[in-house]
């Protein structure tokens, strides 16, 4: 990308209101994760304080039922809610970029196969898979980033499949093909860039989606035991709602605004890649 | 040919192409069974705690656990046929029995949950597109936004928190209040108290859906040559929505519609967990406690076999709607 254009991304960026305002929230909440070993030092699981302790000067959140600081816990739960976000779009993002290039590339049976394959894994009921998968693979991080990739990567594949198919026959494409190039080489480093507008977009608002399978999964019980996340910090808590309403109230309200975020953040980049389609 | 010969035959040709998919979610299953660390022998033999590896390998002979490979797929694959899919050790019940019984009350939440969803997200849908840009869209379209976001576990337990411990007005979990012996009519309006919270709940995030999908679509349809036409003979522009764009803008909710039986499925296993609701979702909520993997197994497959079976009627239903759609 030359300046000029990356200049005139970012300022079309900002015109966008609600795309900064994503933009500002999910900053605070990165900036949360970076903190959190230096603000809470020690581990969140530890227990700080009386047992249900109302939100008050020294625990600004109040204790959990026990005794557990609740913002320690939202400080630590942001690290984990946005690795996991980010590294199981990466890992479904690679998987949907080589199976939906390859059939996109190729056509014929390879495109079949490979789109069976894809609608295959779209029927199965996405959220019931990924707990079914953690479930066998007993929870773990490991576990839920796979888990969440496996029933993620059909849209990307799809997504990627169209673009490919459309730039195939590009004059460009077919000028690469014309002097001997390798298909790999052709893949990558002549269709592939020319995707990445339409696979950041898409890849921003997995993110969005994968913090909410997340913290679905931990909600049941199904996080990882040794690691602090929202999700679990409300399944906790949920026995205690009568006495203790803020253990359940304020991780779910970071959970809503990060994924808020994320989403708007992805809208804008949408917008800001498709002038025309701005106004729309 | 005609119409009707022909619908039947593109049904049949459906039912077909289901048989592959149906076969290929068996064996995922069979696989993700091999998968589990340890049997279920592992797991009697745990309980027991006093069971000798004799014991243990007649138990496995008994299962057929020490067959290869290849014989214990088929024998899966023919178990399933029939439907037999395998018994829940901690109910002490064939797993398909339990999952019949917990069958009904998931169907009368999902359906509920679908009609308000598909019924409220059209209309918000159509009320934003018709007031593109103007307050009406803006406050519309931040909602869909905030309630697309919000974890579904999360509107369960503020809702409970609102309306039940602080207000005191709705039951906090259950279906019915069994001590109550409620009939008739009585009983249907205990269901019907216990059923606000989980549907709306479980409507908000796919009413959020159907109303972008909706907005979107009216927004496209409105761009297409027919428009022009009805604008050019003088239509009034409440007219062309209502009645030109409206019946085309509602394929692709219907569309949407199948895909979100599926999420339905998912999402009522945080909803019924949440409100204590005796369908499948909390029956697989109570496998995951329990680890019986088998159980939630068989949940699973069922659910998948469910949304197929949905997205054929959509299938069906489309040719009745859309003539275009060519049934050959």
């Amino acid at each position: 990308m030359t300046p000029s254009t990356s200049s005139s991304f970012w300022q079309r960026y900002q015109r966008n209101r609600s795309a900064m305002f994503g933009l500002a929230i999910l900053s605070v909440t990165i900036l949360m994760s970076v903190l959190a070993p230096l603000i809470y030092p020690g581990s969140p699981f530890a227990l700080v304080g009386e047992p249900r302790t109302a939100p008050n000067a020294e625990f600004w959140l109040g204790t959990d039922t026990l005794g557990r600081d609740v913002m320690a816990g939202i400080f630590h739960g942001a690290r984990t809610s946005l690795m996991i976000g980010l590294t199981a779009t990466v890992v479904s993002l690679i998987i949907g970029v080589i199976v939906g290039g390859i059939a996109g590339y190729y056509g014929g049976t390879t495109d079949n196969v490979l789109m069976r394959l894809t609608e295959f894994f779209q029927t199965i009921p996405n959220f019931l898979f990924a707990i079914v998968l953690v479930a066998v693979m007993t929870p773990s991080i490991y576990s839920i980033i796979i888990a969440i990739a496996v029933v993620t990567w059909p849209a990307v594949a799809r997504l990627v499949r169209g673009e490919f198919m459309a730039l195939r026959n590009r004059e460009f494409v077919q000028a690469c093909i014309g002097i001997g190039m390798s298909d790999a080489r052709i893949l990558a480093l002549h269709i592939l860039p020319n995707c990445l507008a339409a696979i950041s977009v898409i890849g921003s608002l997995m993110v969005a989606t994968a913090i909410l399978v997340e913290s679905g999964l931990s909600f049941l019980g199904l996080g990882d035991p040794n690691v602090m996340s929202w999700g679990y910090l409300v399944g906790a808590g949920r026995t205690a709602l009568r006495t203790a309403w803020w253990v359940c109230t304020f991780p779910g309200i970071a959970i809503l605004l990060t994924v808020l975020a994320i989403n708007l953040v992805g809208e804008g980049l949408n917008d800001a890649s498709n002038p025309r389609l701005r106004d729309k | 040919m005609t119409q009707s010969r022909k619908r039947v035959l593109f049904i049949a040709k459906r039912l077909l192409q289901a048989v592959p998919v149906i076969f290929g979610i068996v064996v995922v299953n069979f696989l993700l069974l091999q998968l589990m660390e340890g049997d279920a022998v592992d797991v009697l033999a745990g309980e027991a705690a006093s069971a000798t590896p004799e014991y243990m390998a007649q138990l496995r002979e008994k299962f057929g656990l020490d067959r290869p490979f290849h014989v214990q797929l088929w024998a899966y694959v023919s178990n399933v046929i029939v439907l037999d899919l395998g018994y829940s050790f901690r109910y002490d019940m064939p797993v398909v029995d339990l999952i019949m019984t917990r069958f009904w009350p998931t169907m009368l939440l999902m359906t509920t949950t679908l009609f308000i969803a598909i019924t409220v997200g059209i209309i918000l849908g159509l009320l934003a597109a018709t007031g593109l840009n103007r307050w009406r869209d803006t406050i519309i379209s931040v909602l869909a936004l905030v309630s697309y976001a919000t974890p579904l576990f999360w509107v369960g337990l503020m809702l409970v928190l609102l309306f039940s411990v602080r207000l005191g007005w709705l039951p906090t979990s259950g279906m019915e209040t069994i001590a109550a012996f409620y009939e008739g009519w009585d009983r249907v309006l205990d269901i019907a108290r216990h059923m606000v919270m989980p549907v709306t709940a479980l409507s908000l995030f796919y009413m959020a859906a159907f109303t972008r999908l909706m907005r979107a679509s009216m927004l496209e349809q409105s761009n297409m040559d027919y428009v022009t036409t009805a604008r050019a003979k003088g239509l009034t522009e409440r007219r062309i929505a209502w009645v030109h764009v409206l019946r085309n803008a509602l394929l692709p909710v219907l569309t949407m519609g199948g895909v979100q039986v599926a999420n339905l499925l998912g999402g009522s296993v945080i909803i019924e967990s949440v409100f204590g609701w005796p369908g499948m979702g909390l029956l697989a909520f109570e496998a995951l406690f329990a680890r019986d993997l088998n159980l939630l197994l068989g949940i699973f497959l069922f659910a998948a076999i469910l949304v197929l079976a949905t997205n054929l009627i959509i299938d069906i239903l489309y040719t009745f709607l859309d003539p275009r759609i060519e049934l050959s």
